[in-house]
């Protein structure tokens, strides 16, 4: 069985600042992170090879130095990762993005062996852009079946058994076959730490594979900017609003003057 | 790719091959494989002697597309136990406000089983006219019968956009109906208008946490889609309308989906949806750990709320995604906000802002939420709250009596 998980590196906080004088976006002196729930995509991905045996793939697209999170992801126990990176890539939505990361994917099932099965895991969503749209659009380009916000995850056979959350209060237990595409919640595992023999094979033995537009063979139609549907129109700084009252005193003070104005309120 | 070979059937006599102008199909192990270069002419399904090649053409590719033939917006219903999720009329009142702007028709689009006699009800919400798709199975949440059933009326009707409440839902059957059909779809949108010139849909959403609004439009393109999170936009009055009713019956049966049900099971905990909570206790970064965010519980306790948590709460892990109150989790409007420990970044404000009372409790009297905040306490949260579970407790058993 391969397992591909796709990754993303992201600012380390999700809340990135805005210059007020140029009005872009201060990036700099931000940490990259791998996104939060890609990092329980791969902890799965390592406990389904712990139990059934696989080779599993880690995929990110981003600029060259988005290879921080795939020696991350060496080190925690992936067995190949691949950056998808090349400038033609540049100014993909999530479907272009998708597009790019299904061609490396089909590339790489080449190496199927018969009646060899795959899954592909995603985190659920990325806390930069936080649309959740590549995962299912991932599947869609694979022509397989997707199950999102996966939070129970087991294989039996040629099946998948999964819990999805799609209520507050209710959860689908759904079955499927292999091949499939999964998102994850970070509710499914608790991520490893690398070990430390892991952190120093992945810089200093293992191998980052590139990928770029002309060895997907891409059709410039469809991947970076012109391969967009949408495109930013404007940025813009949302206004803040409200009224306030800051309460004063000791913390009985303020808390007995808090009670008093929740019951005015008609809120006590 | 829409072409498959069925591989029980196959029997490797290799005719396909020997068709295809493209190297589209080889032989690998004595079954025929789809390679990339196929370009879906078909010649290699017509040759096959056992029919072992399957091209669904239900995918179109959509080139230099004539946007002028798309008319109309469509909302497409989402719901479980035959109750139609409140996002949806949310949905029709923004639909309805688009529609009369484009001079088009409001749709609502239903696949479902048993809402005949519902349609009455639901034709008050503004919608022009009501696309029922009737099928038993489709009493659930099938995602590929949704996509495939969504696809073909999109490619039958045309629509010029498409509303989705951005649930895990519509959040699953969206990206998957878009990539299909080659249509931009936006996430999580909070503000929806038009340009009228162009009939573009200019779709605002918070991006980068929050910290800015991006405003998208998709202008070659149809059918511009979009995703809102419920609780963004209100419903219009209910009134009296003249409706379209488009019924057409479907016999989907289970076979016709690669998933199955297993079962709906309940989730652990019995919580009440935070969305529909009327006090809501949330705590952020200022609570400081995991053990700590038990006074949060507390203080929900003893006023009969619900908990949630800042989005760097629940990335912490002090508290599960789906308590999460902000741009990425949950839009709240409760009566009472409580807000500990919350510095109030703007990813925070658009899911509680249109909460009744906001009460702020933090350390840093320069905390944004307190621009906010209807009344704040600036103060030790671990020597604030305690004080205010013990008042409170005071004024309950004061009036017990």
């Amino acid at each position: 069985m391969k397992i591909f998980v796709c990754i993303k590196q992201v600012p380390g906080v999700s809340e990135v600042k805005i210059d007020p004088k140029t009005n872009t976006l201060v990036r700099e002196g931000i940490p990259s992170i791998i996104n939060p729930h890609d990092k329980n995509a791969i902890e799965l991905a390592l406990s389904i090879k712990e139990e059934h045996g696989a080779e599993i793939v880690a995929l990110s697209m981003g600029p060259p130095q988005a290879e921080e999170v795939l020696r991350e992801a060496l080190a925690m126990g992936v067995d190949r990762a691949f950056l998808l990176t090349d400038k033609a890539f540049a100014g993909a939505d999530t479907l272009a993005t998708s597009h790019t990361l299904s061609l490396a994917i089909k590339k790489i099932l080449k190496e199927l062996k018969k009646d060899e099965k795959y899954i592909v895991i995603c985190g659920s969503q990325a806390i930069d852009g936080d649309t959740g749209q590549v995962g299912p659009e991932l599947a869609e380009e694979l022509d397989i079946p997707q199950i999102t916000y996966v939070q129970k995850f087991q294989i039996k056979g040629d099946k998948v058994i999964v819990d999805r959350v799609f209520r507050t209060e209710e959860v689908v237990v759904i079955e499927t076959d292999l091949p499939v595409l999964i998102s994850v919640l970070s509710e499914i595992n608790t991520p490893r730490y690398p070990t430390m023999s892991g952190i120093v094979d992945a810089y200093q033995k293992r191998e980052i594979h590139y990928l770029d537009a002309e060895r997907l063979k891409a059709d410039k139609a469809k991947i970076g900017l012109d391969g967009s549907m949408t495109q930013v129109w404007k940025i813009s700084i949302p206004e803040r609003k409200g009224e306030h009252i800051i309460l004063t005193g000791t913390i009985e003070e303020m808390v007995q003057n808090l009670c008093e104005n929740l019951k005015e309120d008609k809120i006590l | 790719m829409s072409i498959k070979v069925d591989r029980d059937l196959c029997t490797g006599c290799g005719s396909c091959v020997n068709i295809c102008l493209y190297s589209g199909i080889e032989m690998i192990d004595d079954i025929a494989q789809i390679t990339d270069d196929c370009n879906l002419c078909g010649a290699c399904v017509d040759v096959c002697p056992v029919e072992a090649i399957i091209l669904e053409r239900e995918k179109l590719k959509i080139e230099k597309m004539d946007i002028t033939q798309y008319r109309g917006v469509w909302v497409i219903a989402e719901h479980f136990k035959n109750k139609i999720h409140n996002v949806v009329f949310q949905l029709l009142g923004k639909g309805r406000e688009l529609a009369d702007i484009l001079e088009a028709n409001l749709s609502l689009v239903i696949l479902g089983a048993n809402f005949d006699n519902n349609l009455e009800e639901f034709s008050q919400y503004g919608a022009d006219e009501i696309i029922y798709i009737k099928s038993s199975i489709l009493k659930d949440y099938y995602s590929d019968l949704y996509v495939k059933t969504l696809t073909e009326l999109i490619i039958e009707h045309k629509p010029e956009i498409i509303l989705i409440g951005a649930t895990p839902t519509g959040r699953d059957f969206a990206p998957r109906v878009a990539k299909r059909v080659n249509a931009g779809l936006t996430a999580d949108c909070t503000g929806l208008t038009i340009d009228l010139e162009s009939r573009n849909l200019l779709q605002t959403r918070p991006t980068f946490g929050g910290n800015i609004m991006a405003t998208i439009k998709t202008p070659s393109s149809r059918p511009q889609m979009a995703t809102v999170r419920p609780g963004i936009f209100k419903p219009i009055k209910k009134s009296k309308r003249k409706v379209k009713i488009k019924k057409i019956d479907y016999d989907y049966n289970q076979k016709d989906s690669v998933s199955k049900i297993v079962k709906i099971i309940n989730r652990e905990k019995k919580k009440i949806n935070l969305e529909e909570a009327e006090i809501i206790i949330t705590g952020g970064r200022g609570v400081g750990s995991k053990e700590n965010f038990k006074l949060i519980e507390q203080l929900a306790d003893c006023l009969n709320a619900e908990v949630g948590g800042s989005r760097v709460a629940v990335e912490l892990n002090w508290i599960e995604q789906d308590r999460q109150v902000g741009q990425t989790g949950k839009t709240v409007s409760p009566k009472l906000y409580i807000a500990c420990g919350i510095s109030g970044a703007i990813q925070h404000i658009v899911g509680m802002q249109g909460s009744e009372i906001i009460v702020a409790i933090n350390k840093d009297s320069k905390a944004p939420i307190f621009k906010l905040a209807h009344y704040g306490i600036v103060g030790d949260l671990q020597k604030v709250i305690p004080e205010l579970i013990k008042k409170i407790k005071k004024i309950r058993t004061e009036r017990e009596i």
